[in-house]
């Protein structure tokens, strides 16, 4: 595939595009459709959620009680700062500040390591009780009462680990390909390879990482608040 | 200079590189279109194959060439091969690919890597779901239902897997076409002046771009319920086996337009080609294939009337189901009318889609006998069944398949098939294909039921008719293989619009140049203006 260098702009776009503005417009366009899959695919989880949650409310509310609020609320809001920190690095590469944006864009980075280092330590502990999904589950049930204050546990309390750890799985994973997305930008951001005529892969990158904040946010209540 | 204008002149999409390695890594959706040919026309080798091994069996009561095991797995692998790896990227990733960026005027399409990619992602999922063969196979049929699916099964596991990864395909191909239809248009190709065939693929992407995602959620599950046992479809831990259907049909129903939809561009392509006669109704056209992909998300529960759905989901579901119909006649009486006063000439082309309109009605009808919720319990899981979706899969997708490849042919290669040749691959798959599903019609209605290697004795004599009919079809697909391989090498050059044809493509060079146009159209006039 040829590029072909605009008079006006100094930015090369694809042969088959009239001019830099016209592929900027249409990689958006497919960004935006690429989200909409990503959303049903997402969904297909939460009709689960919501069809077991309506018929074993009980196993969700103690299932619930073996996640720690703290460590949920701060991923939470180590993602929304997450957010704002990836909209300024869009921003200071509209306006060609390569050091804000490339200070931005690790900082985004800082915060996807700090997720997944908290999801860590979650993942361990419930390992480490048996917490796990469907047939790998090895809780025990004497053990496990204590821990929630003598709550009766539910027999298929596997079902809410299965489900936690398909949506938090699916999620982390997310996370991941983010995080290898944003150090690709960051990159190419200190090559100074970006600037207010040309910056479409960054805020391709910068949907993709809010859609992946905003699934969070749906995951937070679902699994960490329902009790 | 008088060489370099003439390299200039002979120079096409074919020859612009040279070397396997070029076309391996080009990004010229052409040649992407070619690669996916080559690949489906393999793919539907193997699921022939596999159908034919089927009817083999199916010719005799009791065991003749295979166990019932085997039998099992021939059956899965005809029907996942068949509908994941030829009716579904088939049109819209060989013709589509290949017409409809010049069909609206364009270079290529929006992403040219990304195209590239979905072939990749293609093979990739094939070769996942066929390593499931080292594990013994998988014996579910291509629906993989639960509870029978999640044995901890490895076969399945490919399958999945498999499956999820050849999703990326249609997904990328959904996505490209969007963005292509919607953004690079040349100028003046209003969006009510792209061709039918664009409006159709335009319906089928939105599918492709919703539904997708949803059946690879599904196999992902039936992956970790083989894995981990997660239990979301497994009664053991409170979970739901019916829940996997209505997953699984929330895709595959829409999935069946994915199939069907690109098939009734062509045809509208073809009837008004051959009936030199512009097209009746093109908006009524263009519109019933968006009402279609509509609707299509809103049916999947009559896959379940008798699965312990609600009645009154059921009802819903059957209603929604009809109005399908309306649509769907919407283009068949359009078609009609088209052809009505026409001047038709019923080269190769026209006679498939002159085929696909008898096959597709009959498909289409008995649609409506099954859903209808008192008929269906009736024919549910019987070879009523397997004959309805087969007349709509091979006798619509399949026959306009074929039309498509010989209208287009000329345009692809720069040369003619042999005409007659054509017409005989024709008689034989259209002859056959009734014999070979004809009979299933009855034998359902006298209550066959489907997915088993035998049968009671007094069905054999119709058996025996309907495996006839498919060495027939066999037959006719070798014949139209030798004719299109014949006119590769020894076909008649063409010129550039030998059908008379009035869409973009036949305004270019037969093969196109590199990016499709040497100079970019502008257009003045709808798709169809002949009279």
């Amino acid at each position: 595939m040829s590029t072909v260098k605009s008079s006006s702009t100094g930015h090369h776009h694809a042969h088959h595009y009239e001019s830099a503005d016209h592929e900027y417009q249409s990689s958006k366009q497919g960004v935006w459709l690429f989200l909409c899959t990503e959303i049903l695919m997402f969904g297909g989880l939460f009709v689960g959620y919501a069809i077991f949650h309506h018929l074993f409310p009980e196993t969700f509310k103690v299932g619930s009680k073996f996640t720690d609020v703290r460590y949920g609320a701060t991923n939470t809001v180590v993602l929304l700062a997450s957010s704002l920190s990836m909209a300024l690095g869009i921003y200071y590469n509209q306006i060609r500040d390569k050091n804000k944006a490339v200070m931005a864009l690790l900082f985004t980075l800082l915060c996807g390591v700090i997720f997944m280092v908290i999801k860590y330590l979650e993942y361990s502990h419930k390992i480490h009780l048996g917490l796990m999904p469907g047939d790998w589950y090895r809780g025990n049930a004497e053990e496990l009462a204590q821990y929630v204050g003598g709550l009766e546990i539910p027999k298929n309390l596997p079902l809410y680990f299965s489900f936690y750890f398909m949506m938090t799985g699916l999620h982390g994973i997310h996370v991941l390909v983010g995080m290898g997305l944003i150090t690709w930008v960051t990159i190419r951001t200190a090559r100074g390879e970006f600037g207010p005529e040309y910056y479409t892969p960054v805020e391709g990158v910068g949907l993709f990482w809010h859609l992946v904040d905003l699934v969070w946010i749906y995951l937070f209540p679902l699994l960490y608040l329902v009790s | 200079m008088a060489t370099a204008t003439a390299h200039h002149e002979n120079s096409n999409y074919l020859n612009h590189e040279k070397g396997l390695w070029s076309w391996l890594t080009t990004l010229d959706h052409k040649r992407i279109g070619l690669l996916y040919f080559i690949t489906v026309a393999l793919f539907f080798l193997v699921g022939g194959i596999f159908a034919l091994l089927i009817r083999t069996e199916l010719y005799s009561v009791g065991e003749t060439i295979m166990t019932a095991e085997q039998y099992a797995r021939v059956m899965t692998y005809h029907g996942a091969v068949m509908v994941f790896l030829v009716i579904i990227p088939g049109i819209p990733a060989f013709l589509g690919n290949f017409f409809l960026p010049i069909q609206i005027g364009a270079k290529d399409v929006a992403f040219p890597r990304l195209n590239l990619l979905s072939w990749y992602c293609l093979l990739l999922g094939a070769g996942i779901a066929l390593t499931s063969l080292f594990f013994g196979g998988a014996d579910t049929g291509w629906t993989f239902y639960t509870p029978y699916s999640i044995k901890h099964s490895p076969a399945v596991i490919c399958m999945a897997l498999g499956v999820f990864v050849a999703g990326f395909s249609s997904i990328l191909t959904g996505l490209n076409f969007v963005v292509t239809t919607h953004k690079l248009r040349a100028p003046g190709m209003t969006m009510n002046r792209i061709p039918l065939f664009v409006w159709a693929l335009y319906s089928t992407a939105i599918i492709q771009v919703l539904a997708t995602p949803v059946l690879g959620i599904t196999v992902l599950l039936l992956a970790a319920e083989n894995i981990f046992g997660i239990g979301f479809f497994d009664p053991a831990l409170g979970g739901d086996p019916v829940l996997f259907q209505h997953f699984f049909w929330f895709y595959s129903h829409p999935a069946v337009y994915i199939m069907i939809l690109p098939a009734f561009g062509v045809i509208s392509e073809l009837i008004t080609t051959f009936a030199r006669k512009t097209i009746f109704g093109y908006t009524a056209i263009a519109y019933s294939s968006l009402a279609i992909a509509a609707v299509s998300f809103f049916v999947w529960g009559h896959h379940m009337f008798v699965s312990g759905q609600s009645e009154f989901a059921g009802i819903v579901f059957s209603f929604l189901t009809m109005l399908v119909g309306v649509p769907t006649a919407i283009k068949l009486f359009n078609w009609m009318a088209t052809l009505y006063k026409g001047s038709i000439n019923l080269s190769a082309p026209m006679l498939y889609a002159l085929g696909f309109m008898f096959l597709f009605t009959i498909g289409g009808v008995t649609g409506i006998f099954l859903a209808t919720i008192a008929t269906d319990v009736h024919f549910h899981d019987t070879y009523f069944v397997v004959a309805h979706f087969h007349y709509v899969m091979v006798g619509g997708t399949l026959m306009s398949i074929m039309g498509g490849i010989f209208y287009w042919f000329p345009k692809m290669f720069g040369r003619l098939c042999n005409d007659a040749w054509a017409r005989v691959s024709f008689v034989f798959i259209f002859v056959g294909f009734n014999v070979t599903f004809f009979p299933q019609f009855v034998l359902g209605s006298l209550g066959m039921p489907r997915r088993y290697f035998d049968y009671l004795p007094e069905f054999q004599h119709l058996n025996r008719i309907s495996t006839i009919g498919s060495y027939l079809i066999g037959i006719g697909f070798i014949v139209g293989l030798i004719t299109i391989i014949h006119g590769l090498l020894k076909g008649e050059k063409s010129g550039p619009n030998p059908w008379g044809g009035k869409t973009l493509e036949w305004t270019t060079a037969s093969p196109p140049p590199h990016e499709n146009f040497l100079t970019t159209p502008v257009v003045t006039a709808g798709p169809y203006e002949y009279r």
